[in-house]
């Protein structure tokens, strides 16, 4: 089934037509109201005017999160607070959050676009959906919880949290569907289990999950523990919250992209040069219907490729892979690109193996070396060297096949490499350049 | 006829092994024979000990890595050709060893070697049927 079949089919010229048609106003729009987007325009030569087709969206400078800042809370709004009827902000790690707002429409659009992703993870107004995204400033809650009442099915608005009582009503509602973390459904699989509960038999028959960048193994392991479909939602509250992507149940391979909604580029993150399909680099998405704060060129810091091929669901819009990694995370070893989360996966894709490890980069002469420490577990120790030097050549190897980068792979005892409450620190970088 | 041992991974740096002896000291356990495998990087320490269970506790609580393996403990008489008497016998019935070590105390006049092999009931079932004298755990652990 497809929510907005008008829409989510529209032949690719349609799109782009559309696109254009709604990037020219926009561009005008922030031009004239935004004192900030007046200035960047200015410094980069660029008028409104000089939008005439979907190519020069490139000559547009890019926004970034420190410009939200620095216009810290409502400098970039373009209406008056009066039109604004809902505020959020993301939590800021360092300093000050980042603070969105939406008008009546805004509001209204995000939820169409929540209820275009339950009915893509296979969901109708016949649907329990039990919502464990946090309620609150965080987009999650309010975003999911209004799109499952546009959809007009039955939402429980569980918020994060309370972990017995989430078990509680998982049993007794029998909710079809669950929104949340994917690390948190893990957990609450895992709760369950302990409770004596059989979390297989629950009625859920889909997740959908998002918020935060998780595995093709990940997806296994909770598909496994509660016999669901887990599904992949993308978004991020600077360019309206969850629902800017979603990967569809026929499919399962990318999400989707709002396309009547928002215009997405890939780039390279050093160089700021647009990619082409296919290539891996760094999200960059302009809105272009959003009223109460739109966005042109936001460099997300998500690193992803586009796969243009028309999906078997038949929705037309351009599928992003799932995220791999955070553009601030990268690293360049001997000129590859490395992503800290590229090397988890291949940890995580080794039987006994855990995610912890930690990354250190150094230089010898000129050549860049990597050394990848992990933590043996006694899943994976063995009595005898033989083994242990067998398992620091498989990892060398898949390293190597996955990420074409030669790496020198040293076992350390279990718990010696540091915890990290929060945003965790894997790299150590000693290279003096 | 089979003896538990247990093994920890230790890295290669200074204080690692001490770490170690000193849990088991404080743990008042007593260690019967031990070998130490190393390659650049980390280190394996086998341990036969009065009181597995225990050891093994001790080391997990402090965060080691801990293996437990069955190994095979052989009296060898004490004399040219000792060694060599049960290494023939092994190699021809195809049995591999994958490490042996001696153990510190004597049984009476023989001396002690503790054997991992490739396949260790066929290996036990061969030195007995061959009359070496075989040591059950509960000897070895209290020799």
């Amino acid at each position: 089934m497809i929510y907005n079949e008008e829409f989510e089919t529209l032949p690719r010229e349609a799109i782009e037509a559309l696109q254009l048609k709604r990037l020219q106003q926009v561009v005008s729009r922030v031009y004239h109201t935004v004192g900030f987007y007046r200035k960047a325009f200015d410094n980069a030569g660029v008028t409104p005017d000089d939008v005439r087709s979907l190519d020069d969206l490139k000559r547009l400078p890019f926004t970034c999160k420190q410009d939200l800042r620095d216009n810290y809370p409502f400098g970039l709004f373009t209406v008056p607070m009066s039109n604004i009827v809902r505020l959020h902000a993301s939590s800021g790690t360092t300093g000050k959050p980042t603070v969105v707002g939406y008008t009546q429409r805004d509001i209204e659009t995000w939820a169409t676009l929540m209820a275009r992703s339950f009915v893509a993870a296979g969901l109708s107004k016949n649907d329990i959906i039990h919502n464990a995204y946090g309620y609150g400033l965080f987009t999650g809650g309010l975003g999911a919880h209004y799109g499952a009442e546009k959809l007009g099915a039955s939402v429980i608005p569980m918020s994060g949290g309370s972990t017995k009582k989430q078990i509680m009503l998982l049993q007794d509602f029998g909710p079809t569907a669950i929104c949340c973390t994917p690390s948190y459904l893990l957990y609450l699989a895992e709760a369950g289990k302990e409770m004596g509960v059989d979390m297989s038999s629950l009625r859920l028959r889909v997740g959908i999950l998002g918020a935060e960048p998780w595995s093709e193994r990940m997806r296994e392991q909770i598909e496994r523990a509660l016999d669901i479909t887990a599904l992949d939602i993308y978004g991020l509250s600077e360019i309206m919250g969850p629902g800017v992507a979603m990967e569809c149940i026929e499919g399962r391979c990318g999400l989707h992209i709002y396309e009547d909604h928002f215009i997405v580029e890939v780039i390279d993150p050093a160089t700021g040069e647009a990619l082409p399909y296919g290539k891996t680099g760094e999200l960059v998405f302009t809105t272009i219907t959003k009223e109460a704060f739109p966005l042109i060129r936001y460099r997300t810091k998500d690193i992803s490729r586009l796969m243009p091929q028309v999906c078997k669901c038949g929705r037309t819009f351009v599928r992003m892979e799932r995220v791999s990694g955070r553009s601030d995370d990268m690293l360049i070893i001997r000129g590859v690109n490395v992503f800290p989360s590229q090397i988890e996966s291949v940890l995580l894709e080794i039987d006994g193996l855990e995610p912890h490890y930690q990354l250190i980069v150094d230089r010898e002469g000129s050549l860049d070396t990597l050394e990848v420490q992990v933590e043996v577990r006694e899943k994976i120790f063995s009595d005898e060297i033989r083994e242990l030097q067998n398992m620091e050549k498989r990892i060398t190897k898949d390293i190597k096949d996955y990420l074409g980068v030669t790496a020198k792979v040293k076992l350390v005892e279990p718990k010696s490499l540091q915890r990290f409450e929060g945003k965790a620190q894997r790299v150590i970088d000693k290279r003096i350049i | 006829m089979k003896v538990e041992q247990i093994s920890i991974f230790l890295e290669n740096k200074p204080g690692g092994l001490s770490s170690v002896t000193k849990a088991l000291s404080d743990a008042k356990i007593n260690i019967r024979a031990l070998s130490l495998a190393d390659t650049s990087d980390f280190g394996i320490l086998r341990l036969i000990v009065d009181n597995v269970a225990k050891a093994k506790e001790v080391l997990n609580e402090k965060g080691f890595a801990v293996g437990k393996t069955h190994v095979v403990a052989v009296e060898v008489p004490d004399r040219p050709g000792g060694l060599n008497s049960i290494l023939e016998l092994l190699t021809g019935k195809g049995i591999n060893v994958e490490y042996m070590y001696a153990f510190v105390e004597r049984s009476g006049e023989n001396a002690v070697i503790i054997f991992r092999f490739d396949s260790t009931d066929e290996a036990i079932e061969a030195l007995k049927n061959n009359g070496f004298n075989v040591l059950k755990g509960e000897k070895v652990y209290g020799l």
